[in-house]
């Protein structure tokens, strides 16, 4: 038999890259630092090599008026791929994607659409700050137009990545950084995973958690933790909020009566509610218990490591709120992950020794 | 200079266009044309001048106030009469308005309400347009305000670095809304700031429509020489107020004096009387034609507002295009 074929998440998105510019000549990529020594955490490493500065490009640091050409490309035929290494960067390209390319193909008449993948990194970590390490998956969802995804495994990074590239319309992909580095089974030819489907990574009939990005490998770790101990999590990766695929959330929950959600960001007017709500308007009276959610406080993300220790949710937070839901003695969930005490809370593996 | 037959074709443009929108002014009050509009009454001979030497394949990109850019671009009458009484016939299907004029037929690709945002989409039109060899030359219209915005200065960076095929026509027209250019911008010139990007820059009367099609032309040629982007600010006025169908001097932001001595500039008399006086065209063929267009141009209103009443059902499909 084959031996499987590991790639990191970063590995992965550049080859849906990659293999999408082979594909076909239309697509193009820019962003700052696109073509740098540091391409873009890897994922963009290597393309300008290949394919040339009429296909690769760098950017002056203009968020705003780039994604205005960016949007004015795409309806000439142009399939551009706009990459923030910062998601806290594309703030200022808010009047060009809400204004102009989540409305273009409405606005006038659905004649012309805006093929244009977004792709900003959000993330945690190593100080970054206020506005550097924010998680705004809930301010893109909110508008009509535009597709949202939150690819959060190496597969999916791939999978997800090509068809925003193929897609006609405009595609918000947040990729969180501390996924960039995990390795997981990737397919080596191009495949497209639908936009807009869900996915159940393990089954389980006692609680439904379901998480987007990074805390979808959290909650993995908690399911995996918890099954020694009797108790069946089944684990749903959102993976796409724009479209929003309720009806496998639906399933689950009507299954195993209990929700939990697990977002990377701010609980307030976010992704948590929303889902809560659409679950609760159809699934009110099955509900053993009231749903929950774990995400950021309302508090911009701080800097320093001894600010952030209780500031992200971990392993043993959705532990607590899982047993707590089943009625469960929550102190099991002190004496689990014992690393944790010993690891570095705000760096994603141990080797890391920062800046990102 | 001008051949007669460009000069009479730019002149029967114009009274078009203000013959369609003095119709506007006057049917708005019937409260059938349920939507905002910015009308360029005055501003006729920027719009004419330049699209008059652009190709059917270039295009071009507008703003709010683009009733006159998309007429003079070639766009369908009918579609843009239907689009502001919200008709299903309307260029955008009723979704936008007056505000969101297209016309895909002609190249102009569009026009949108917040100031400046049809530049850097206009400018990405060109980087495309240049990716692809096609030789193709992107206009966009804006007011002097877009230089305040951000954007503008970001997309004209961009422009000039890759020297991308696209006029930039600035129509100044003093006033954003009620407030004069003076309470916005440093006394210093508007094209000695776009210098800087090494953009070049023309000036010109932007009432004067032979000044604005030879200005054009002039940048059309610079750019097809593969000289990169250029801006060209145009003087002119804008008629009556910001948004709406009336005269607005009463209100106090300026006075009736200045109009009176911007009107004496009226793009159309100025064009109507070089016509009569080098013999180009009578009297009696310029009533004709008034009268002609008159009557097709009030058939088309008469069409649009009798048209079907939009009843489409927004739905998804409607937001986000198949692949």
């Amino acid at each position: 038999m084959q031996k499987p074929r590991l790639l990191t998440y970063a590995a992965a998105i550049n080859e849906a890259i990659d293999q999408s510019m082979d594909a076909d000549p239309a697509v193009i990529v820019i962003g700052e630092g696109v073509p740098d020594p540091k391409g873009i955490f890897g994922t963009t490493s290597g393309l300008m090599k290949k394919y040339g500065p009429k296909r690769v490009f760098d950017m002056p640091v203009s968020e705003n008026g780039m994604t205005g050409v960016c949007i004015g490309a795409s309806l000439r035929g142009i399939r551009p791929i706009l990459v923030h290494q910062r998601v806290d960067f594309s703030l200022l390209s808010f009047d060009q994607l809400i204004n102009n390319g989540a409305k273009w193909y409405f606005m006038f008449g659905s004649q012309q659409s805006v093929p244009l993948l977004v792709r900003v990194i959000i993330g945690r970590g190593w100080g970054q700050g206020p506005a550097h390490a924010q998680s705004l998956q809930a301010l893109f969802a909110h508008i009509p137009g535009l597709r949202v995804i939150m690819p959060a495994t190496p597969r999916d990074a791939k999978g997800l990545t090509a068809s925003a590239i193929r897609d006609n319309n405009p595609v918000i992909s947040l990729e969180h950084r501390w996924v960039h580095q995990i390795k997981g089974q990737v397919p080596e030819k191009l495949y497209y995973e639908p936009l807009g489907k869900a996915k159940v990574l393990q089954r389980g009939t006692d609680l439904t958690v379901a998480a987007t990005s990074y805390e979808v490998i959290e909650a993995l770790a908690v399911a995996q933790a918890l099954k020694s101990k009797g108790i069946n999590i089944e684990v749903i990766d959102i993976r796409s909020l724009k479209p929003f695929d309720e009806s496998t959330i639906l399933n689950s929950v009507a299954k195993t009566k209990r929700l939990l959600l697990v977002d990377t960001g701010w609980l307030s007017y976010g992704i948590t509610g929303e889902i809560i709500t659409r679950i609760v308007e159809k699934l009110f009276k099955q509900l053993k218990c009231a749903p929950r959610r774990i995400g950021l406080p309302d508090i911009p993300v701080p800097s320093s490591s001894a600010l952030t220790k209780d500031f992200y949710p971990n392993t043993r937070t959705i532990t607590r709120a899982i047993l707590e839901m089943l009625g469960e003695n929550i102190a099991i969930a002190a004496q689990m992950f014992q690393d944790l005490d010993n690891e570095a809370h705000d760096v994603p593996h141990a080797e890391f020794t920062g800046p990102f | 200079m001008s051949n007669s037959i460009i000069l009479i074709k730019m002149y029967q443009e114009m009274l078009r266009i203000r013959t369609v929108e003095e119709k506007i002014a006057d049917k708005y009050p019937e409260g059938e044309m349920r939507c905002p509009v910015h009308l360029s009454i005055g501003q006729e001979a920027i719009a004419v001048g330049v699209c008059n030497t652009l190709k059917v394949s270039d295009c071009v990109l507008g703003n709010h106030r683009s009733h006159a850019h998309y007429l003079a671009k070639g766009g369908d009458l009918y579609q843009m009469l239907a689009e502001i009484y919200g008709r299903i016939d309307g260029c955008s299907r009723g979704r936008g308005g007056s505000m969101y004029l297209v016309d895909l037929q002609v190249n102009f690709l569009g026009s949108v309400p917040i100031v400046a945002s049809s530049i850097p989409v206009a400018t990405g039109v060109a980087w495309a347009e240049k990716l692809k060899h096609t030789g193709q030359i992107t206009a966009v219209f804006f007011g002097e305000a877009a230089l305040e915005e951000g954007v503008t200065h970001e997309a004209l960076n961009f422009a000039a670095l890759n020297k991308l095929p696209i006029i930039y026509v600035c129509e100044n027209n003093l006033y954003s809304v009620y407030t004069h250019l003076k309470f916005r911008q440093p006394p210093r010139s508007i094209s000695n700031l776009v210098k800087g990007y090494s953009v070049t820059v023309f000036t010109g009367d932007g009432n004067d429509v032979i000044n604005v099609y030879e200005t054009a032309k002039q940048a059309v040629e610079k750019i097809e020489k593969g000289e990169g982007p250029v801006f060209i600010e145009l003087a002119t006025y804008r008629w009556r107020e910001h948004c709406g169908p009336n005269f607005d001097n009463n209100i106090g932001y300026r006075t009736e004096a200045e109009f009176q001595k911007w009107k004496k500039t009226d793009p159309l008399k100025k064009l109507r009387k070089y016509l009569l006086d080098q013999k180009l065209i009578s009297e009696p063929e310029l009533i004709l034609m008034a009268k002609s267009l008159n009557i097709n141009i009030e058939l088309l209103f008469q069409k649009a507002k009798s048209s079907p009443k939009t009843g489409e059902l927004l739905t998804e499909n409607n937001v986000y295009a198949k692949t």
